[in-house]
C-alpha cells in the first residue's frame, strides 16, 4: 500500500498503471493531490480556483469506468464496455488547467481583474478533450495577467513562488502550472507558450515543458494573447507523461482554424520502453548547437550545465554540429513588436459592454476608459500601448511590417541549421529562477528572460525544455527545438537525455522548500514580498 | 527612431482607450522609449527584398460548410452581460444621447 503523499510522487503512467490494476482508486489518488494543494497553496498560491466537489465526482464516475473495465476483462463481453486497456491513458489522473483555459459554469480569469466575475458559457476544446479522456481537474493555476510576463508576479491575484526557493519565482507566464507541478500537486498540466511561457518556467522549477508546433493544438476557448504566436501545451515530472498530455490535446478541431490537419502520432506509445533502448537511439543522431543562444548575461552555473549535457549526449553517440542562427539578436526587438501589437487588437474586446468587468463613466468613451482603465494591470496597459503605437497611423511600416520581414529572417536561420542536423539543443533560460520583485520595474530585463525561447515561437516551431541538473542549488533548463510538426523527435531525444542521465545524484532530489510549505507558520508570496521590502 | 513625448503617450493611450492616471503617464513614458530604443536595432537589417512572414503555417481560406448550426443560447451569450433588455446587450446611447 503505498501512503496518500507516496501517491503524489508517482509518475503519470505509473498512476494508469496503478489505478488499471486495482492498487488504488482515482478517488484515493484525487484525494492524496488535494489533501496536498489544502495544506501547502497558502505558502506556495500555485492556484487561483479550486473545485474539490466537482474533482471528486469526476474521479468517482472514473472508478466506476475502472471497475466496469476489469469485470470485462476478467470475462469478455460484447465489446460495448472498454477493457482496461482500451481505456484513455488519462483516466482518472489529475491535470491542472492554466487560468486562461475557459471552461463552462467555471471561473476563467487570466489572472485579470478585468475577468473577475466572468464565467465562461462554453468549455475550451481541450477542456473537453480532457474531460472525454477521464481527466481530473482540480482546479485553474495562476499566471501573469493575460499570459503577458516571465515571473507571474504580474497576476491580479499575486505571485506563486518556486518550490525550490519560495522567495524566487516559478518563472511566467504559465508559472502556477509549473509550480503546481513541482510541488506534487498535480502530476501534469496544461500551459501556453507565446514567448516562453511553458518552457522557460519548466526550466526554472525543474519540470518538463513543451511549446508545440504551431496550429498542432486547438485554441479554441483559449483567452487570446498574441494569435500568430500562441500555443497551449503540457507540464508534467517526466517526459513519458509530458507526451502522453499532448497526445490528449493535439489535433484539428474545425472550431480553430488555425489548428492544422496534421496526423497526431503515439506520442507516449512510440517512446522505448526501456532505458537501454532510449540511450541507444542517440546513436547518429545530429544535433545542432547555435553558438547565438549562449548570449550575454547568461550565468556561468546554467552554460556548465547545458555544455555537460551536450557532451552527455555526445558520450551516448550523438552528433554535436556548431550551427549558426545569425539573426538571433533581433529576435527580442521583433518579438516585441509582434506580440504587442497582436495583443492590443486582441485585448480591443474587453469593452465593459458584452461580458466581464464593467464601469460606468460620462459617456461611452468614459465607460470604456474606466472599465479598461482601472481593470488591466500595468504590464497588460505597457504592453497595450507598445501594440497600440507600433500599429498607429505613419509607424505600421516603421515597427509591424519590418517586424514581419525580420520574422522571415529569424525562421530562414531554422530552415538553414534544420538542412544540416536533426535538433537543435541549446539553454531554455539564461538564469536560474530569480528573486521575487527582481526584474519587476524593469520590463526590459524581465523580457530577455525569454530571449533563448521567444525566436522559437517567432518560427512556429516545437521547443522541450527538460531538467538538466542543478546551479547554486536552482533548476536548469535544456531546450531541444524541432522542425515543425516533430514533437516525436525531441520527446525521443527527451526520452533518451533522462536515460542517460538516469543515475544522476540531482534527480533523487525533491524541490528544497517542499519541507517548508508543510509548515502553517511559512508566509504566503504576497507576505514574503512585503517581508523582502519589494 | 523617434521619441515619445507625453502627449504623444496620452494620445496612444486615447487609441488604446486607455484611461491613465497621472503617475502611469509619467511611468509609461521613460519605459516606453527605453522599449522603442531596443527596436533601434532592427534598423540595421536591410529588409527591402524580404517578404513578411505573418503566420508559419501554410494553411488558406479555411472554410466549412455553409449550414446553420446550434450556437450558444441567449441566455448563455447573455450570462456575462453587465445589462440586458430582453435578449439584446444594453448599451449607453451614442447618439443625441
Amino acid at each position: 500500500m503505498t501512503s496518500s503523499r507516496g501517491l503524489t510522487r508517482l509518475s503519470a503512467h505509473r498512476m494508469g498503471a496503478g489505478l488499471r490494476a486495482g492498487e488504488f482508486s482515482a478517488r484515493e489518488l484525487l484525494d492524496a493531490h488535494l489533501s496536498l494543494i489544502e495544506a501547502q497553496d497558502g505558502a506556495l498560491h500555485a492556484w487561483v480556483s479550486l473545485d474539490f466537489e466537482r474533482a471528486r465526482e469526476a474521479a468517482d464516475r472514473a472508478d466506476t469506468t475502472l471497475v466496469a473495465a476489469r469485470g470485462v476483462s476478467a470475462a469478455p463481453r460484447d465489446g460495448s464496455t472498454p477493457t482496461l486497456d482500451a481505456l484513455p491513458r488519462l483516466l482518472g489522473i489529475p491535470v491542472a488547467l492554466k487560468d486562461l483555459v475557459v471552461t463552462r459554469g467555471r471561473p476563467s480569469t487570466a489572472g485579470s481583474r478585468i475577468l473577475e466575475s466572468f464565467i465562461s458559457p462554453y468549455d475550451a476544446h481541450i477542456a473537453e478533450r480532457l474531460d472525454a479522456a477521464g481527466a481530473i481537474v482540480p482546479g485553474k493555476t495562476n499566471m501573469d495577467e493575460f499570459a503577458m510576463g516571465s515571473s507571474t508576479e504580474h497576476s491580479a491575484w499575486g505571485p506563486t513562488g518556486n518550490p525550490w526557493a519560495l522567495d524566487r519565482v516559478p518563472g511566467g507566464s504559465s508559472g502556477g502550472s509549473a509550480a503546481a507541478v513541482a510541488a506534487y500537486h498535480v502530476p501534469l498540466a496544461i500551459g501556453t507558450d507565446t514567448g516562453g511561457s511553458i518552457r522557460q518556467p519548466a526550466a526554472l522549477t525543474g519540470t518538463v515543458g513543451l511549446k508545440p508546433t504551431y496550429g498542432r493544438v486547438s485554441r479554441f476557448g483559449i483567452i487570446a494573447f498574441a494569435s500568430s504566436l500562441d500555443q497551449i501545451g503540457p507540464f508534467g515530472r517526466d517526459v513519458r507523461d509530458t507526451a502522453i498530455l499532448l497526445g490528449t490535446i493535439a489535433g484539428r478541431d474545425e472550431r480553430d482554424s488555425t489548428s492544422a490537419p496534421v496526423a497526431v502520432p503515439d506520442y507516449a506509445g512510440e517512446l522505448p520502453s526501456s532505458d537501454d533502448e532510449a540511450a541507444a537511439s542517440l546513436r547518429g543522431v545530429r544535433l545542432g548547437l547555435p553558438r547565438q543562444y549562449f548570449v550575454k548575461g547568461m550565468e556561468l552555473g546554467v552554460e556548465a550545465r547545458v555544455r555537460e549535457a551536450v557532451a552527455a549526449l555526445a558520450d551516448a553517440g550523438a552528433e554535436i554540429v556548431d550551427v549558426d542562427l545569425p539573426h538571433t539578436d533581433y529576435g527580442l526587438a521583433t518579438y516585441y513588436i509582434v506580440a504587442p501589437a497582436e495583443a492590443s487588437a486582441n485585448l480591443a474586446r474587453y469593452d465593459g459592454i458584452r461580458f466581464g468587468r464593467s464601469v460606468r463613466g460620462a459617456d461611452v468613451l468614459g465607460n470604456y476608459l474606466a472599465t479598461r482603465g482601472g481593470g488591466f494591470g500595468a504590464e497588460v496597459k505597457r504592453r497595450i500601448m507598445l501594440g497600440t503605437y507600433a500599429l498607429s497611423a505613419g509607424y505600421y511600416d516603421a515597427y509591424y511590417l519590418k517586424a514581419q520581414k525580420v520574422r522571415t529572417l529569424l525562421k530562414r536561420d531554422f530552415d538553414e541549421a534544420f538542412a544540416q542536423v536533426d535538433a537543435l539543443v541549446a539553454p531554455t533560460s539564461p538564469t536560474v529562477a530569480f528573486p521575487l520583485g527582481a526584474r519587476l520595474d524593469d520590463p526590459v530585463a524581465m523580457y530577455l528572460s525569454d530571449a533563448c525561447t521567444l525566436p522559437v515561437n517567432m518560427a512556429g516551431l516545437p521547443g522541450l525544455s527538460i531538467p538538466c541538473g542543478l546551479s547554486e542549488g536552482l533548476p536548469v533548463g535544456l531546450q531541444l527545438i524541432g522542425r515543425a510538426w516533430d514533437e516525436a523527435r525531441l520527446f525521443r531525444l527527451g526520452r533518451a537525455y533522462e536515460a542517460i542521465t538516469a543515475d544522476a545524484k540531482w534527480r533523487t532530489l525533491e524541490p528544497t522548500d517542499l519541507r517548508a510549505l508543510d509548515d502553517p507558520a511559512t508566509p504566503g508570496p504576497m507576505e514574503r514580498v512585503a517581508i523582502m521590502g519589494r | 527612431m523617434p521619441t515619445l513625448s507625453r502627449a504623444d503617450v496620452q494620445h496612444v493611450a486615447h487609441l488604446a482607450r486607455l484611461g491613465l492616471e497621472g503617475h502611469e503617464l509619467d511611468r509609461l513614458e521613460g519605459q516606453l522609449n527605453h522599449i522603442l530604443d531596443q527596436y533601434a536595432v532592427l534598423a540595421e537589417l536591410s529588409t527591402d527584398d524580404i517578404e513578411p512572414t505573418a503566420q508559419t503555417i501554410e494553411l488558406e481560406n479555411i472554410l466549412r460548410e455553409d449550414v446553420a448550426r446550434a450556437s450558444l443560447t441567449p441566455d448563455d451569450a447573455l450570462a456575462g452581460a453587465p445589462a440586458r433588455r430582453g435578449d439584446l446587450f444594453e448599451v449607453p446611447p451614442i447618439l443625441g444621447g
